[in-house]
C-alpha cells in the first residue's frame, strides 16, 4: 500500500453518505491486471472526477462499478447494497438508479432522439406513449437541446448535440447516479464549458450524484467537487483541484502544476 | 440512509392517497403525497387528470407539502396539470413545495412552451403516388450506381492490367481463399446432396417403364449445363456477397471509406476489384467442384439405390456427357460472379449511418445478386438455344 499517499480529503470523510462503496477492485485481462486492490467511495450529491494517465483504467473503473467489466476480486456496494448479492431483480432496480453516458453517445442509430430517451421508459415502465413523449421531449430540453432535435436521427447530429442526447437518455428514469466517460471530450471550448455548466445545474436541480472520467482541466476546476487520480493500478490520492496541487507525486505534479494546468486561474 | 434503501419503490398508491382534493370556496386545494416519481407517474398520470378535469371558477392550490419523492416526472406531472388549468381560465397557485422541489418545477416549465409539430395530413392518393415516383426514382438511382461501379471497375481493371495501377494481391488472395478455397466443403456437400436427390427421383419415375439407366443423362446434363452453377453462384451470393456489403458498409458507416479518398487511395482499386476478381476467379472453379460433386452423389444414388454397376454409370456418362454441356456451365459462372461482385459493392456503398442501414442493404445485395443470377441464367439458355449448343 505504498503507492497509495496521503489524501488531503481524508478527513472529511467521516460523516458523509457513501451510494458507491467500491472495495479491492482487482480486474484484469489475461494475464495483466489493470486494477488492483482499489478502494473508492463516491458520496451522495458530490462531482467526482476520475483521472489518471491513458491506460490507467479510468474507463475500465467506470464499466467495473457498473458491472459490464468482471471482477476478480472485490466488492462494489451501491446504495448500501452489495451487487453480488442481490438478486436479479434488485440488480435490474440498482440498474434504474443510475445512467449512463458513454464516450462515443451509444444513441440507438435507427431510433429518433425523443425514441431513444424513451427507451428505458417505455421498457422499464407502463406510461401511457403521450406521457413517455412529454417526458422525452422534457429530457431533451432539460439537456439543452432545441425541441425540434427530439424528432431527428443521431446520424444528423452534431457531436456536442450527440453527447446531450445521450445525457438525456441517460436522465429518462431520473437516476441518482450519472456516469459520465469523458463527456467534453471533442467538444469545443465553448461547448465543453456548456456541458460542464449543464452538468452543474442539472447536479443542482436534480440532484444528482455524479461520476466523472475526464480529462479536460476546465472541467475538472470548474464542477467537480473532488477528484481522484489513478495510477499503479488504485486511487493515488484524492482530493479538490487545489489541494491535488499540492501533492508530492510526479505524475500529479505533473498533471495538475504543468503549464497547462498553470494557465487555469484557481479562485 | 433509510429513503436510499431499495425495499420502498413503487408504493402502492392506494395506501397513501397520493391525492386528495378538497373543494375551497369556489375553487379547489390539490394536496398532493408520498411519491411523485417516473415510478408511480403511470398511476398518477390518471388519477391526477380525472380529479381536475372540471376546471372550476376559483383558485386552485396544488399543494406540494406531503410530497416525499419528487423528480422531473413528478414535476411535468404538475406543470402539465398547471397548464392546462391555466388554459381553462383558473388561477393556478402552487404552494408547500420545498426549494429544491420548486427548482424543479422551474426548470420544467421552461420545456415544451411550444407544441411538437403536428404530423402533416397525408392525402392517400398523394402517398400511393409518391411512392411509386419514389419507387422508380430508387430503380433509377440503382441503375446508376450499378453503371457507375462497373465503369469505375473497368478504369481500375484496365489500368492494372497495364501496370499503370497496382494490383492489390495480398487482397486478392485473401478473397480468394475466403469467398472461395473456404466455400469448397459447404458447396461440395450441398451438390453431393443435390445430385443424389435428382438422381433418385428421376430413378423413381423412369423405373416405371424400364429407363432407369437414363438418370445417369438426366443428372449429368441437368447439373452440368444448369443446377451446378446456378446452386453455387447462389450459395456464394447468400455467403459472400453478404459478406462483402457488410465489410465495405461498415467501413462506410465508420468513415474508412472516406479516409482512403483522402489519402488519395481509391476505394475501387483496394475495396472492388481485389473482391470482384475473386469472384470471377473462384465461381468457376467453385461450379466444376459442385458438378464433380454432383454426378458423386448420383453415382451412390445409382450405385445403390438402382443397382447400375460402377463400368456402366461411367461408360453411360461419356456417351451421354459433351464437353460443351459442361462448358456452357462453367462459362456463366464468371458474368455470375461479376453480377454478384457488383452488386455486394454498390449495395455495400449505399449503406448510411444506422445499423437498420446496413442490415436492409445486406438483404438487398443478397436478393437482388440471386434474382440477377436467375435471370442472367435465363437468357444465357435462351441464348444456348439459339445457338444449338
Amino acid at each position: 500500500m505504498e503507492t497509495v499517499l496521503d489524501s488531503p480529503a481524508a478527513e472529511r470523510r467521516t460523516d458523509r453518505e457513501v451510494v458507491i462503496r467500491g472495495r479491492g477492485l482487482t480486474v484484469g485481462f489475461g494475464d495483466k491486471l489493470i486494477l488492483e486492490d482499489l478502494d473508492i467511495d463516491v458520496y451522495r450529491g458530490e462531482i467526482l472526477g476520475v483521472v489518471g494517465g491513458s491506460g490507467t483504467g479510468k474507463s475500465v473503473l467506470m464499466r467495473t462499478i457498473i458491472g459490464l467489466n468482471a471482477r476478480r476480486a472485490g466488492t462494489v456496494e451501491v446504495f448500501g447494497q452489495d451487487l453480488d448479492a442481490a438478486s436479479p431483480a434488485e440488480r435490474n432496480r440498482i440498474g434504474r438508479r443510475w445512467g449512463v453516458l458513454f464516450q462515443q453517445g451509444a444513441l440507438f442509430s435507427s431510433l429518433t432522439v425523443a425514441q431513444n430517451v424513451g427507451v428505458p421508459m417505455r421498457e422499464h415502465l407502463k406510461l401511457t406513449p403521450a406521457l413517455v413523449d412529454e417526458l422525452s421531449r422534457l429530457k431533451i430540453e432539460l439537456v439543452g437541446l432545441p425541441p425540434d432535435a427530439a424528432d431527428k436521427y443521431p446520424s444528423e447530429l452534431s457531436g456536442g448535440m450527440i453527447k446531450r442526447a445521450s445525457l438525456a437518455r441517460a436522465l429518462a428514469l431520473d437516476p441518482d447516479i450519472v456516469f459520465l466517460d469523458e463527456p467534453t471530450a471533442g467538444l469545443d471550448p465553448i461547448g465543453a464549458a456548456d456541458f460542464d455548466t449543464l452538468i452543474e445545474s442539472l447536479r443542482d436541480t436534480l440532484g444528482l450524484t455524479v461520476f466523472m472520467v475526464t480529462h479536460d482541466l476546465d472541467s475538472l476546476l470548474e464542477v467537480t467537487d473532488r477528484i481522484a487520480v489513478l495510477g499503479n493500478k488504485r486511487v493515488l490520492v484524492d482530493g479538490t483541484f487545489a489541494e491535488l496541487k499540492t501533492v508530492d507525486h510526479p505524475w500529479v505534479d505533473a498533471y495538475f502544476n504543468g503549464t497547462r494546468a498553470e494557465r487555469l486561474k484557481i479562485e | 440512509m433509510a429513503e436510499t434503501t431499495l425495499d420502498q419503490t413503487a408504493p402502492s398508491a392506494d395506501a397513501q392517497t397520493p391525492i386528495d382534493v378538497q373543494s375551497e370556496r369556489a375553487g379547489l386545494r390539490v394536496r398532493l403525497s408520498g411519491e411523485w416519481s417516473v415510478e408511480t407517474a403511470a398511476d398518477l398520470e390518471d388519477r391526477l387528470d380525472a380529479e381536475t378535469a372540471q376546471a372550476p371558477s376559483g383558485p386552485v392550490v396544488i399543494d406540494g407539502s406531503g410530497l416525499e419523492k419528487f423528480d422531473t416526472a413528478g414535476a411535468w406531472l404538475v406543470e402539465r396539470t398547471r397548464r392546462r388549468l391555466t388554459e381553462s381560465g383558473a388561477a393556478v397557485e402552487l404552494a408547500g413545495f420545498s426549494e429544491g422541489q420548486r427548482s424543479l418545477i422551474a426548470a420544467v416549465e421552461k420545456t415544451q412552451r411550444t407544441a411538437p409539430p403536428e404530423p402533416a395530413p397525408v392525402n392517400p392518393v398523394i402517398q400511393f403516388l409518391s411512392l411509386v415516383g419514389r419507387g422508380a426514382a430508387l430503380v433509377l438511382a440503382d441503375l446508376r450506381a450499378v453503371t457507375t461501379m462497373l465503369g469505375e471497375f473497368l478504369v481500375a481493371f484496365s489500368g492494372t492490367l497495364m501496370w499503370k495501377r497496382r494490383m492489390r494481391w495480398p487482397a486478392f488472395v485473401n478473397h480468394i481463399d475466403r469467398a472461395g478455397f473456404q466455400a469448397v466443403p459447404i458447396i461440395a456437400l450441398m451438390s453431393f446432396l443435390i445430385g443424389m436427390i435428382i438422381a433418385q427421383q428421376g430413378a423413381f419415375y423412369f423405373r416405371s417403364f424400364g429407363a432407369e439407366l437414363f438418370v445417369v443423362d438426366l443428372v449429368a446434363v441437368l447439373v452440368c449445363r444448369e443446377i451446378g452453377v446456378l446452386l453455387t453462384a447462389i450459395m456464394v451470393a447468400g455467403r459472400s456477397g453478404s459478406a462483402f456489403t457488410a465489410e465495405i458498409g461498415s467501413m462506410k458507416m465508420r468513415e474508412e471509406i472516406d479516409a482512403l479518398t483522402v489519402l488519395g487511395v481509391s476505394p475501387v482499386d483496394v475495396l472492388v476489384v481485389p473482391r470482384i476478381l475473386a469472384l470471377v476467379i473462384s465461381l468457376p472453379i467453385l461450379a466444376l467442384v459442385a458438378d464433380l460433386a454432383a454426378l458423386a452423389g448420383a453415382w451412390v444414388v445409382v450405385l445403390f439405390y438402382i443397382g447400375i454397376p460402377t463400368d456402366t454409370f461411367l461408360l453411360r456418362i461419356k456417351e451421354a456427357l459433351d464437353v460443351s454441356y459442361v462448358l456452357v456451365g462453367i462459362v456463366k459462372a464468371p458474368f455470375m460472379a461479376m453480377v454478384i461482385g457488383f452488386m455486394a459493392c454498390v449495395e455495400g456503398m449505399k449503406v448510411k449511418g444506422s445499423a437498420e442501414s446496413l442490415g436492409e442493404h445486406t438483404t438487398a445485395s443478397v436478393v437482388k445478386a440471386i434474382f440477377m443470377v436467375v435471370v442472367m441464367d435465363g437468357m444465357f439458355a435462351m441464348f444456348f438455344a439459339a445457338l444449338g449448343i
